[in-house]
């Protein structure tokens, strides 16, 4: 049952091979005999998720099912959940319980998918190991003595050993995309504004975007067809027309322009990466596509815009946090101001409180022009640059990430070498685009993830291509020594 | 630009962050590290270019000013720090 598709799982539902109850135990069961290794979850709440079975059983009893009935999902703590605990991996929100349902969780309640916990992830999603969760650092199930990157870090790691067969994950400069890659599964995050920011916890919100993390792209289809959809309630949200993502899965993929970059392989990336990354260039070669050389000039400019513009976005959206209508407040004060003041300096970790500072500073008097003006005009750079090469290819390819899953705590005191780790999925974010990694091989036992990043609103067609390499390949279906 | 304690003492104030001096020490290299990363835009030529806030062209929806959700007061107030007769509870700011 470990391994199945959530087509495979739901044909097991429908046909009554199992019940969802009898499912969601066999995930809980998992979740409790092997948490403690990997930390991959913050909360469990079996009775709640035992109901919501039941619940879906009755539906596929009355016929009033669709594909993620009765399937237990992962969600990563950062979706608002009613009832449930919501952390956001923060001692600031350790003690919050949730009134409503982030739109991404009522959409999944809605077709009756189970909700079989929250998933850990670096504070308020800052990092890129997932390290800096109050609730403790994440395990690799590949290599438990290494990272599984971040900041989707714990729903990464509930995928990789099979505790859940499909979670979701947030990504505002590559924490869906990183973390499949480090973890060897698929993770797509959309085009921004295609799935709802309602109820999000908010880190940056004109990059954050919501987006499925499961095996393989036929299972991140049918979780974006539950996920996407225009969203009143999130002023950023897009009107796009509904799309059905497994329509298109099998379409064939000959004549397919697929745009390498050259800022993609230069130093910086490891050379075993890139022999991976060239060979599933290879594989695609084969199925009749065409490689196209481009160029993305800008794309050293990426780590030093998203350094101003998230942390600027982030000071602003993290001063709600001040102890006085949920969360964490201090215990000891004299008056208002040494209130905030204290509650802030224990409820956020360092990284965080290092980004707030970062974010003030380029917001301040006088800073303003040279700092945040300046990033939002070279993010218009960086997206200029996607604009021209959508003009000669169809999708553009590269690596997900410049290594494979690193030690623990080896750039945890850096933050410069860990923000590096973002270097090639931090543009999509900047211009908007959609981007997703998929397994394309592996280096001495360890995963590596091929980057694909679509035009705006190609989903369907970057799910199509990506199921065609997985139609050719098994790298998506691997599962880590002594997953069983 | 690089910046100092001082600098840090005022930004800390602004975020209303309390930095104990040890930190503030630590700070000081590493906010400067990550400063002279970004300050990297500034070798580029930007002149003339219309600053992005969004991805994609969009204007701000606006929808009818009537009440939509139910009541959910008493699950707010239940999670507050210190409440007092459905009243969140400050330190006293005027006297």
């Amino acid at each position: 049952m470990i391994n199945l598709s959530l087509k495979s799982l739901n044909q097991g539902l429908v046909k009554k091979k199992f019940s969802s109850l009898e499912l969601t135990q066999f995930f809980l069961n998992r979740v409790e005999k092997h948490n403690s290794d990997i930390n991959a979850f913050i909360s469990i709440d079996a009775e709640k998720s035992l109901t919501q079975a039941k619940h879906a059983d009755a539906l596929i009893q009355s016929g009033q099912n669709s594909l993620l009935t009765g399937i237990p999902v992962a969600q990563k703590d950062i979706f608002c959940s009613a009832g449930w605990r919501t952390t956001c991996g923060s001692l600031m929100l350790d003690n919050f319980i949730s009134p409503y349902d982030a739109t991404v969780i009522q959409k999944f309640n809605e077709v009756g998918a189970v909700n079989l916990g929250k998933t850990n992830m670096d504070e308020f999603a800052m990092g890129s190991s997932n390290e800096t969760s109050y609730y403790g650092s994440v395990k690799n199930p590949w290599d438990l003595s290494l990272v599984p990157g971040g900041s989707s870090g714990g729903s990464a790691a509930a995928i990789a050993a099979r505790l859940a067969p499909a979670a979701t994950g947030t990504d505002t400069g590559g924490s869906i995309r990183q973390p499949a890659s480090l973890c060897g599964f698929t993770g797509l995050k959309p085009t921004y504004g295609l799935v709802s920011r309602f109820g999000m916890i908010a880190f940056a919100s004109s990059l954050d975007q919501a987006g499925p993390m499961a095996p393989s792209a036929e299972d991140c289809a049918a979780l974006l067809n539950v996920m996407a959809g225009y969203d009143e309630k999130d002023s950023t949200s897009i009107n796009h027309e509904k799309e059905d993502y497994l329509a298109n899965l099998d379409e064939p993929i000959k004549g397919l322009r697929i745009g390498v970059p050259k800022e993609f392989f230069e130093k910086g990336l490891d050379g075993s990466v890139q022999k991976v990354i060239e060979a599933a260039l290879m594989s695609y070669k084969k199925m009749g596509a065409e490689l196209v050389d481009i160029s993305l000039p800008n794309t050293h400019l990426a780590i030093p815009v998203y350094y101003v513009i998230a942390p600027a976005e982030a000071s602003s959206n993290l001063s709600r946090y001040d102890g006085v209508r949920y969360g964490y407040r201090a215990k000891e004060y004299d008056d208002l101001m040494e209130m905030y003041f204290k509650t802030r300096q224990e409820g956020f970790g360092e990284e965080v409180k290092r980004r707030i500072l970062i974010g003030t500073y380029v917001l301040s008097a006088g800073y303003y022009d040279a700092y945040y003006l300046k990033a939002q005009k070279i993010r218009k750079l960086i997206s200029d640059d996607f604009k021209k090469a959508f003009e000669k290819c169809d999708v553009i390819m590269g690596p997900s990430a410049p290594s494979v899953a690193f030690k623990a705590n080896e750039k945890k005191s850096d933050p410069l070498a860990m923000y590096l780790q973002d270097i090639y999925t931090i543009s999509t974010n900047l211009a908007g685009l959609p981007g997703m990694s998929i397994p394309a091989g592996m280096i001495e036992n360890l995963p590596v993830g091929l980057q694909l990043i679509g035009n705006y609103f190609k989903e369907s067609q970057m799910l199509n291509i990506a199921h065609a390499f997985q139609k050719e390949t098994d790298w998506h279906t691997r599962m880590p020594d002594g997953v069983s | 630009m690089t910046i100092n304690q001082k600098d840090i003492e005022k930004i800390a104030h602004l975020a209303r962050i309390n930095i104990s001096e040890e930190e503030s020490a630590t700070l000081e290299v590493k906010l400067n590290s990550i400063i002279s990363m970004i300050d990297k835009m500034q070798e580029v030529n930007t002149d003339n270019v219309e600053p992005m806030s969004h991805a994609l062209e969009v204007t701000q929806p606006l929808r009818e000013d009537k009440v939509t959700e139910s009541d959910i007061r008493s699950d707010a107030l239940k999670i507050a720090p210190e409440v007092v007769d459905s009243i969140f509870i400050v330190p006293q700011v005027i006297e």
